[in-house]
């Protein structure tokens, strides 16, 4: 027995993270109504922050309820409710024939292929502690505070440009979405 | 001890994968960002779990970075999906075939 071996606390969290993910994720592929599919969306993100706090990135769980559940969802059903888009997914009809056929078979042997090669090969080197000089993982505040320092120190530059990206985003965002006016020279 | 790695990895490549065929399969564009978001968590939550084997925070940093990428993405892909229903009054992707060859 395989499971004796580890704890039942970090097994049932396992098993109920995994069913709160997986139910949403395919709540998320059948459900007709938009609306509906978004709020599914938001359990599996539930399900994927209970996985973060189970692996010790307490930050990462907090941050992904509050951003992903409280912001990009949220974006998400006021974009489809702006839009007053009931159930116009015409998913019924198969433009391509055999399209879901085809797809189930290529995503299960994707899925497949990632999973034997995982069984098959050794590629976690084990190697700790790259970018913290040998300081283990933290929990806590004290994972903030790693994540803090990683943040301004190793990956300075990447969160800078990521500074740039969030502001080119907004920008590009209003001017997509902003009614188009004639300009000045060209009003009638 | 906590449960294995690979139990989380498993569960992250079937989160993949439902992400994935949900992508493939949907017609309507705001389902397919959603799905487009299921892949990206299935990734987010196999970076902590390297992070967690390998006791290294930089993987919970990559974290951090793919979702202030995925929050940009939406950001400008709902604007675009907002642009293209107001020009054609629906967001399936069945019908944008204005650069049909």
């Amino acid at each position: 027995m395989i499971a004796v071996a580890y704890a039942w606390p970090s097994i049932a969290v396992f098993v109920v993270s995994s069913l709160l993910i997986v139910a949403g994720a395919i709540g998320v592929l059948v459900f007709k109504n938009p609306v509906h599919a978004a709020l599914s969306l938001i359990l599996s993100l539930f399900g994927v922050a209970l996985a973060f706090l189970a692996q010790q990135a307490d930050f990462l769980a907090a941050v992904e309820i509050i951003v992903y559940a409280g912001a990009i969802v949220v974006l998400f059903l006021f974009v489809i409710m702006f839009l007053g888009e009931g159930s116009s997914d015409t998913s019924a009809v198969e433009p391509l024939v055999g399209q879901r056929t085809l797809a189930g078979i290529a995503v299960s042997l994707v899925i497949a292929g990632v999973v034997f090669l995982m069984a098959t090969s050794h590629w976690v080197t084990g190697v700790p502690s790259v970018s913290t000089g040998g300081t283990p993982l933290a929990t806590g505040s004290d994972n903030i505070h790693q994540i803090g320092a990683a943040v301004y120190t190793t990956y300075l530059v990447a969160f800078e440009v990521t500074a740039a990206l969030l502001i080119i985003g907004v920008i590009g965002a209003v001017n997509l979405a902003r009614k188009e006016r004639p300009r000045v020279g060209e009003e009638q | 001890m906590n449960v294995p790695a690979a139990w989380y990895l498993v569960l992250a490549a079937v989160l993949f994968g439902i992400g994935a065929f949900g992508f493939l399969t949907r017609r309507s564009a705001i389902i397919m960002f959603m799905c487009v978001e299921l892949m990206l968590n299935a990734v987010n939550l196999t970076f902590v779990t390297f992070a967690r084997t390998l006791s290294d925070v930089g993987g919970q940093v990559s974290v951090f970075f793919v979702m202030v990428v995925a929050a940009a993405e939406v950001t400008v892909g709902l604007g675009i999906v907002v642009a293209v229903f107001r020009r054609r009054s629906s967001t399936s992707v069945d019908e944008l075939t204005e650069m049909k060859g």
